[in-house]
């Protein structure tokens, strides 16, 4: 349902991306790894269309990504970024119906689409009015996953998005989030560098360093047949911490 | 020049076209309009000259106290008026300096080859001269200018006018080799009060200037002979000795009926002794041409002046603000767009800011005439940058995220601009228009040195007079007007501004 193919970009002197394939299957959740700055974000910032690929296309239900089709593709996906990117200067409901809106959708669709995603991500429906500065950092992102599914988009693209919460709410929200996608089926292609939430959500993981894919697989595979020593080193670095704490709590 | 600016430029033509020159077209006109400029002498003269020529059978209109000398003299070669009171010395060595006149017939062939007649000399002789304080005079023995070079200590004020004339200080310095450092350029009017508060130790003098006996001053001797004459003469078009025959005629009867004395009395009436330029005006012709004038001297009461000039502002700044609205906002907006259209806009605007208003409106004048239109046309051109520029920063200050999140939701730009950017740098374009407006309502007040009237007439007026109730008959009232703007646009901001803009981001609800 998407496929990159030899996708390549620079931002100057800068290699972001370097001949990238990769495909990802209608249903399937797809998680994009690595370190900072190895061009987990650009990828999907090409897939969105917020940057366009230096070459390589990148083909989305079987049409190649290009400016002229671009406005009509962008609403059969849905994007959330770390902090939310709400409007400050719209309300939940204003924030979550205005693609609707602008498209004429019809009213009473339009309110009852927006109370049946209330109930999906669990946001209390009195919220409705009130202002982006005037929820917490968890309900913003509740309510940027609203507008993201408001039209009901075929691919979810999620730019690491509880980067911004702290520990409690993010593993309660990792715990909600996983259960709508699996509720939902939808495909989705989300960001993190972040291993043990990659794992949680991932059927598959692509690692990325330096604009290169490095492997793609689940986590039991890469940390069993590591491609390269790199591989290896990622996991080691996250998951070390983990088994000091598992120590001391033995 | 590129593209870019050439559509900028074409811009602000149309803009200009569409905008604002169907609102400020031109009135109709008097079949005869005099001039003055802003002093008393002349706006005294000018008043005699419209009595005149009302007597004379032809309605007439005074456009008084009109700034400078060019803007007179532009009004009356563009036929914005028709005569006005002038000397031979300014003509010689300012208007017409290049030319290198000797004799009153040179004058009269090199105005007349500009469609331009001259009387004879009205009788007396307005000569520059330089005028201190008898009694410190007396102290350090000064009497005539060549004394002053003893002195290099003295601080000297002059008008600022003479300050730059070829007539005026520079040539004066050359001639005598005067020493003096400390010299200041200020209105004519205010630099007797710097004579008398002591201050100023020297000033430029007109030698029919009712203040020099008032001050008890001495006018020094011109020794080495440098002032030029400075004979008093009506300049008119040519084409009004056939439009109105009659009111040239009588022009030319004024020839030599003032002499110095007559019109140092005539000054002292309206400065000293508070007699409006009509009366003082209309007393003289009837004492010594034997003329019947009905004056006009029913002054209005100061409600009835207030009104008018609040009218006259209001409708340069309303005009001109709008105009300045409705073309800045949609250029900001396109400067944000295009980096390239935003260097070109914003150092246009930015370029226009720097010039100063009264070159401005000098450079209008013979596109635009005097009165209202150079006027509103100055004030719009003043009020495009800082809405531009607030446009333009107000657009560019949105969070990247923010600006990608719409991208990303499939808003067209237009819908975008609409729905997320307008209202998000509503608070960035009100305070332009905020800015815009007080600079407008305070710069309009100058539109009064070009006949546009407003709050600047009365202030120009009681600068004029040494009149402080006069000047701030203008002043406060400009200044509660700026403050009424600033709040109506507050009040603005305060219905536009989104709700979730006004909101304290600090305070956020718990809970996850």
């Amino acid at each position: 349902m998407l496929e990159l193919s030899q996708v390549s970009k620079c931002y100057g002197d800068h290699h972001a991306l370097k001949s990238v394939d990769l495909a990802v299957m209608a249903g399937e959740t797809v998680v994009l790894i690595g370190p900072s700055g190895c061009g987990k974000s650009t990828l999907l910032r090409l897939i969105i269309g917020l940057l366009q690929p230096d070459s390589g296309t990148v083909t989305f239900e079987g049409q190649a990504l290009t400016p002229a089709c671009l406005l009509e593709a962008r609403r059969r996906m849905g994007y959330v970024i770390q902090e939310g990117g709400l409007f400050p200067h719209l309300t939940v409901r204003g924030n979550v119906t205005v693609m609707a809106g602008h498209l004429q959708r019809d009213g009473t669709w339009i309110e009852a689409r927006l109370g049946d995603l209330a109930d999906l991500v669990r946001l209390p429906r009195d919220l409705m009015d009130r202002y982006p500065a005037e929820l917490s950092g968890g309900q913003r992102q509740r309510v940027s996953l609203m507008r993201a599914l408001m039209l009901d988009p075929d691919l979810l693209l999620l730019d690491e998005p509880l980067g911004a919460l702290d520990p409690m709410i993010r593993y309660q929200l990792q715990q909600e989030l996983k259960s709508i996608f699996d509720e939902l089926g939808k495909t989705v292609v989300m960001v993190t560098h972040d291993i043990a939430e990659a794992a949680h959500f991932g059927q598959r993981l692509v690692l990325l360093r330096e604009g290169r894919v490095v492997q793609s697989g689940s986590l039991r595979s890469l940390a069993e047949n590591p491609a390269e020593p790199f591989v290896e080193a990622f996991i080691t670095a996250q998951r070390e911490p983990m088994s000091r704490v598992a120590a001391v709590l033995q | 020049m590129s593209r870019a600016g050439r559509s900028v430029v074409f811009l602000f033509v149309l803009s200009w076209l569409v905008l604002v020159r169907p609102v400020v077209a031109e009135q109709p006109r008097e079949p005869v309009v005099v001039g003055s400029k802003a002093f008393t002498e002349s706006v005294i003269l000018g008043e005699m000259l419209r009595q005149l020529a009302t007597d004379a059978g032809s309605s007439a209109t005074h456009r008084r106290q009109l700034g400078g000398t060019r803007v007179v003299w532009n009004a009356l070669l563009s036929g914005e008026i028709d005569a006005y009171p002038e000397y031979t010395g300014t003509l010689v060595q300012e208007i017409l300096a290049s030319e290198g006149l000797s004799t009153v017939e040179q004058l009269s062939v090199a105005l007349a080859s500009r469609g331009i007649g001259m009387t004879p000399s009205l009788g007396f002789n307005n000569t520059y001269a330089i005028g201190m304080n008898a009694e410190q005079a007396d102290r350090l023995g000064i009497h005539a200018i060549s004394d002053l070079g003893g002195h290099p200590d003295l601080i000297f004020g002059f008008g600022n006018e003479f300050m730059d004339r070829a007539d005026g200080w520079p040539g004066l310095q050359r001639r005598y080799r005067l020493p003096q450092t400390d010299v200041r350029g200020l209105d004519h009017d205010l630099a007797y009060r710097g004579l008398e508060a002591g201050t100023l130790d020297a000033i430029d003098l007109y030698s029919t200037d009712a203040e020099i006996a008032y001050y008890g001053l001495r006018a020094l001797a011109d020794d080495l002979g440098f002032f030029p004459d400075y004979h008093a003469v009506v300049i008119f078009r040519l084409d009004l000795v056939e439009r109105a025959p009659a009111v040239v005629a009588a022009f030319r009867d004024l020839g030599g009926r003032i002499d110095a004395t007559t019109m140092s009395a005539l000054n002292a009436r309206v400065k000293l002794d508070g007699l409006s330029e009509a009366a003082a005006a209309a007393g003289f012709l009837e004492a010594a041409l034997g003329l019947e004038i009905d004056a006009d001297t029913a002054r209005q009461g100061w409600l009835q002046r207030l009104w008018q000039h609040t009218a006259e502002h209001l409708t340069l700044v309303a005009i001109s603000l709008s105009a300045a609205i409705l073309l800045a906002i949609p250029m900001g907006i396109l400067a944000a767009r295009q980096e390239r259209i935003a260097h070109v806009v914003l150092g246009v605007a930015g370029v226009l800011q720097t010039i100063p208003s009264l070159a401005m409106f000098v450079f209008l004048i013979p596109l635009l005439g005097i009165g209202g239109p150079p006027a509103v046309a100055a004030l719009f051109l003043y009020s495009l940058l800082p809405i531009i520029r607030n446009t333009y920063a107000g657009l560019k200050d949105i969070p990247a995220p923010i600006i990608e999140s719409a991208v990303a939701l499939g808003l067209p730009p237009n819908a975008r601009l609409r729905i997320v950017e307008l209202p998000l740098a509503t608070r960035a374009i009100l305070a332009g228009i905020k800015t815009s407006a007080v600079i407008n309502v305070g710069t309009a007040t100058l539109g009064a040195l070009i006949g546009a009237g407003g709050y600047g007439q009365p202030i120009l007026t009681g600068i004029r007079l040494d009149d402080m109730g006069l000047i701030l008959q203008g002043a406060i009232p400009a200044a509660v007007l700026a403050l009424f703007v600033q709040g109506l646009f507050e009040a603005i901001e305060r219905r536009l501004l989104p709700r979730g803009l006004r909101l304290d981001t600090n305070v956020v609800a718990a809970g996850g």
